[in-house]
């Protein structure tokens, strides 16, 4: 690890001051990606902007019609918390699925959504449920946040506040987990809104999360598992390494897709 | 039999400090003055250098020296040694090149020492080691063992064709003629995956020089720390045997990759006399799966020939070793002596043949990882042995009863004299534990939900107690392989065991007081076990191998032997007897036939106070010392069930049932044995299943991390279910076999013959991950889907 300043500010406006007029700085939130990479020597900010002491960054409301999750919110929290189990377990679900404890109490959704880590499982549930990110300078929609690898319509000072989730009428999420990493190799978020079905991708795609556009046309028909067999995605555009191909991938999203389905109509 | 004696499943004595944090590891320890030791490493596979430019690196802050191989030369400090000659088939002596500690002129594999930097701080170590400018020129890199020997790429200017040797074993005519009068012949090729050991505590350093003295100081954890210290002085040079301290404290887990003598220790100990200031260097995981050495890393080519009857006529195999950029350690006996002579596995087989190349790849180096040769001999023999049942269309079970050794002694054609055993005992316990009986039914009934079910056995064997000096002497080790022991009774009767086993997880400071405790019938908490010291210990072979049961246990029994026999003695006059009427039993000198009595611990006070006879008559003090060779290696053998689950769909393999029955001859300690059984199998399903080092073609490690090398978790072992036979063993005074790398060695071939099972072909390779089995899934499927 390289020499760095260390700021924590405690609020939110502050937080984004400093962003603003500091040089090479960067957020931290959970740490869970940065710090790693920092102790590598591979990420080397002269400027450290740890949000951790900013009690506005912190917890879960829900309304009627959605659920908002605080940026600073850790997924043990989302995992545990009996509004979102109660309103859309499938992201209770997807919360308890991600990395390990130590991760789970330290990461948090806003350093996730964030950071875009195209293997991550929070981008899937963003796009599946038609969220809206929310930052301190404005509300994005899911749709319009995520931009490839790492990348997203975040500009330099902004930071996210919050994610506000419409609560679907049903949902499902099922990861296929890097045997080594337990990153989502493929994870898939189904989620059945009023008006609209929808399969978001995540781990697979070598532009970061996608949807799945056929899938989501067979659901339409009848949102079951049944409706996807003998559905299978092309392997084109989907990422390659040493634990999965192209072709094993595009499998793994049918089966992962089907399996998410069967757990979303499976709930009572 | 005691509640602290042999055969009691005494709780773990280390535990207490290991579970509340006050073990102590190298890393815990801080010299005053202390500096920092960071080692600039080769980013290239295969490059030369053409020079180095430390001065900028010697300008930073706090930097106390940059060191290179340039700077060892001229102190003449040798190059690291490869212990064991191996010699080719034509009579040649293997090829070693050299292995300077760091770099000279060139880098053979990504990771490689190329500088050493000492300063105040890590951070400033690290710092200075950027400023360090090399210039490399990149030479074409082999990674693959095969492709190294046919690739004119020389590694080391002494094996042009990168082979170190082209060694066999066993009668090639008499194998030859036995394929020729074949009913059925089995061909298999098969990879045994290169490993990394990843230890819980990595390799660490702190060399220390006194100047006052002349004297140096290393700790680390090692396995064998007065075999480090004999290298370090006999071969490299670093300093005289007896002005050199190597101590290896508490120590979280070696799997042998804390045996050998590596490069980065070797030079902190150097360099701290250099600078004149304590030098520690710890490992960081990176490093360690860049250095430590690896494991295994075979491709092979197996022969399997039968008779009409069903009964194994001979065994033919051709192997090719990877053995990295350098010889390690042992490297050389590992893929040779360790492996071909486990060939003959538990069955009775007239006639065997193995060759086996050694080759150089720009790679880590490769030696000796838990079972060491033997699992890759296990693995060899036990999917033969399935693949060939299952060929013949006889049931594995009866096929490898057919074949079963019966009788002992038992000469096979490969070294080996396997003292005593019973392999149809262990198969007949293994069938029952595991409801051999009931696996059609469960068969079935995974296939109503759409899985495939499979059952593989492993008969393994190994050769263990490693081993009688003469013998291995006459196979090229450089070294005896007998283990010493002290027994100190104090004053007051409580008892040090001093020790040249070293314990790095396997609980030695509970099993080796339960064997003082039961033979001198005093309690358990009055034995301390020393090790690890050699300082304290005078000398020692340490551990590995399997041997500190039957090896190091075996010279404390004789030490035990020679302090009752000193006691009798010393109780003759306390008790105004003869000493031939002296009796010993349960802790107590008595008097045959009368009702005098003295406890052991009154007896040792009088062995010190030395008021009831003159030194003329007895020396006094009680304190005895013992050397133990072994006659012959131990045979441990079992029987290893696995039954999994495989879902075609993704390629998950579960396995849902474990049954490991062994013969470990005599137990110790149940419940440490029990303990080691389910080390080394999740070692074993770890290579059967997720573990493999890959390096693309250019040599870079892309298994680097836990990111891509994956581990065996606790998700991915299922309960197991653990049965003991028994047949001591006749070699050792003890009656122990050993058990420290069984389930390593049982585990794979068992888990591969239950997933080729489940699949019904038997082409897929380790690890079976997810992909590759998915994969051999599809291929299962496919001639049905042609239909």
């Amino acid at each position: 690890m390289y020499a760095f300043e260390f700021h924590r500010p405690t609020s939110v406006r502050q937080a984004a001051n400093l962003l603003g007029k500091l040089d090479e700085a960067k957020v931290a939130a959970g740490g869970h990606t940065l710090l790693p990479t920092m102790k590598q020597r591979l990420a080397a900010p002269a400027n450290l902007v740890d949000l951790n002491g900013i009690a506005e960054l912190r917890g879960i409301e829900r309304s009627a019609r959605s659920v908002t999750i605080r940026a600073m919110t850790t997924h043990a929290e989302v995992a545990e918390s009996a509004d979102v189990k109660e309103a859309i377990p499938a992201l209770a679900e997807l919360a308890e699925m991600i990395g390990d404890p130590a991760v789970r109490h330290r990461g948090t959704i806003g350093g996730s959504v964030a950071n875009n880590d195209p293997a991550a499982d929070y981008p899937a549930a963003c796009l599946a449920l038609g969220a809206t990110i929310a930052t301190n300078k404005r509300k994005i929609a899911a749709d319009d946040f995520f931009r490839g690898l790492f990348e997203t319509a975040l500009d330099e000072s902004e930071i996210v506040t919050a994610v506000t989730f419409p609560i679907p009428q049903k949902a499902g999420y099922m990861k296929f987990r890097n045997p080594a990493s337990r990153y989502a190799l493929v994870g898939v978020f189904v989620a059945k809104r009023a008006n609209e079905i929808r399969v978001a991708v995540t781990g697979a795609g070598a532009s970061g999360v996608f949807r799945w556009t056929a899938a989501e046309e067979a659901l339409k028909t009848r949102f079951a598992a049944k409706s996807l067999e003998g559905l299978s995605h092309p392997p084109e555009g989907l990422n390659s390494d040493i634990h999965a191909d192209a072709a094993y991938r595009a499998h793994l999203i049918g089966v992962m897709a089907r399996r998410a389905v069967a757990t979303a109509t499976g709930r009572e | 039999m005691t509640a602290t004696g042999i055969g009691a499943a005494v709780r773990r004595k280390e535990d207490q400090r290991f579970v509340t944090g006050t073990g102590r590891y190298v890393d815990d320890l801080t010299r005053p003055g202390q500096a920092y030791a960071y080692f600039l490493r080769s980013p290239h596979a295969h490059a030369n250098i053409r020079s180095i430019d430390a001065a900028p690196a010697k300008a930073r802050p706090g930097v106390l020296a940059v060191l290179t191989g340039d700077d060892l030369a001229a102190d003449k400090v040798g190059g690291l040694i490869c212990g064991w000659m191996i010699h080719s088939k034509d009579g040649t002596p293997m090829k070693a090149g050299p292995h300077p500690a760091l770099a000279q002129g060139k880098v053979r594999y990504v990771g490689d020492h190329v500088a050493m930097v000492v300063a105040e701080t890590l951070a400033q170590a690290k710092d200075a080691a950027e400023a360090i400018v090399v210039d490399y020129e990149v030479l074409p890199a082999v990674v693959d063992a095969g492709e190294a020997q046919a690739s004119g790429v020389p590694i080391h200017e002494v094996a042009p064709d990168n082979t170190v040797f082209r060694w066999h074993l066993g009668d090639k005519a008499a194998v030859d003629q036995a394929f020729a009068g074949a009913k059925h012949v089995t061909k298999l090729d098969l990879t045994n995956n290169r490993l990394v050991p990843n230890p819980i505590e990595p390799r660490a350093a702190i060399g220390e020089y006194d100047s006052g003295t002349d004297s140096f100081t290393l700790d680390t954890p090692s396995q064998n720390p007065h075999v480090a210290r004999l290298v370090l002085s006999a071969f490299i040079g670093i300093a005289p045997e007896h002005k050199l301290r190597v101590i290896a404290p508490d120590v979280g887990g070696g799997f042998g990759s804390k045996i050998f003598i590596y490069a980065e220790e070797t030079v902190c100990v150097w360099a701290a006399k250099k600078v004149g200031r304590p030098v520690k260097w710890t490992c960081d995981r990176t490093e360690a799966f860049l250095c430590d050495a690896h494991g295994r890393d075979h491709v092979t080519h197996a022969e399997m020939a039968v008779g009409e009857d069903g009964k194994i006529l001979a065994i033919r195999v051709s192997t090719i070793a990877n053995l990295g950029a350098y010889l390690s350690t042992f490297a050389s006996s590992v893929p040779t002596y360790l492996y071909a002579p486990l060939l003959s596995g538990q069955y009775d087989i007239p006639a065997i043949y193995c060759e086996v190349d050694g080759v150089y790849t720009n790679t880590a180096p490769v030696d000796a990882y838990r079972g060491a040769g033997r699992p890759e001999a296990t693995f060899v023999v036990e999917r033969l042995v399935e693949v060939t049942a299952r060929q013949i269309g006889m049931d594995p079970a009866k096929f490898r009863k057919r074949n079963y050794i019966k009788k002992f002694p038992h000469q096979t054609p490969v070294i080996m004299t396997y003292d005593a055993g019973d392999y149809h005992a262990s198969l007949a316990k293994a069938l029952e534990l595991a409801d051999y009986a009931g696996f059609g039914r469960r068969k079935r009934e995974s296939a109503r939900q759409g899985k495939l079910r499979g059952i593989g056995f492993s008969s393994y064997i190994e050769a263990c107690g490693i081993a009688p000096s003469q013998a291995v002497g006459s196979l090229g080790a450089g070294v005896g392989l007998w283990e010493s022991a002290e027994v100190r009774v104090n004053p007051t009767g409580s008892i040090e065991v001093l020790t040249g086993s070293h314990t790095h997880g396997q609980g030695h400071e509970t099993t080796f007081a339960q064997l003082v405790s039961d033979r001198l019938g005093v309690p358990i908490d009055s034995v301390t076990v020393v090790h690890g010291d050699t300082d304290k210990v005078q000398f020692g072979m340490g551990t590995y191998g399997s041997r500190s049961g039957a090896v190091g246990m075996s010279a404390i029994y004789k030490a035990i032997d020679k302090v009752i026999a000193k006691g009798k003695k010393v109780a003759a006059y306390v008790m105004e007897a003869s000493e031939g009427d002296i009796e010993f039993k349960d802790g107590k000198f008595t008097v045959a036939g009368t009702d005098k009595s003295a406890a052991f611990g009154d007896v040792a006070l009088q062995a010190y106070i030395a008021h009831k006879f003159s030194g003329q008559e007895l020396e006094p003090g009680l304190k005895e010392g013992a050397f133990y060779d072994p006659t012959n290696f131990t045979f441990p053998a079992g029987v290893h069930i696995c039954e999994v689950e495989v879902d075609p769909d993704t390629g998950i393999v579960a396995i849902t049932k474990w049954t490991a029955v062994d013969d470990f001859g005599v137990l110790i300690n149940p419940m440490i044995v029990e303990g080691q059984v389910h080390g080394g199998v999740a070692q074993g399903v770890g290579q059967a299943l997720h573990e493999g080092a890959v390096y693309d073609k250019s040599g870079q490690l892309v298994t680097a991390s836990y990111m891509d090398y994956q581990m065996p978790r606790a998700v991915d072992l299922p309960s197991l279910t653990v049965g003991m036979t028994t047949t001591p063993c006749p070699s050792n005074p003890l009656g122990v076999k050993g058990c420290g790398e069984a389930g390593a060695i049982a585990a794979p071939a068992a888990v591969i013959n239950a997933i080729t099972d489940a699949l019904g072909h038997e082409d897929i390779a380790m690890p079976a991950t997810p992909q590759a089995v998915w994969r051999a899934a599809q291929r299962a499927r496919m001639p049905m889907a042609a239909e």
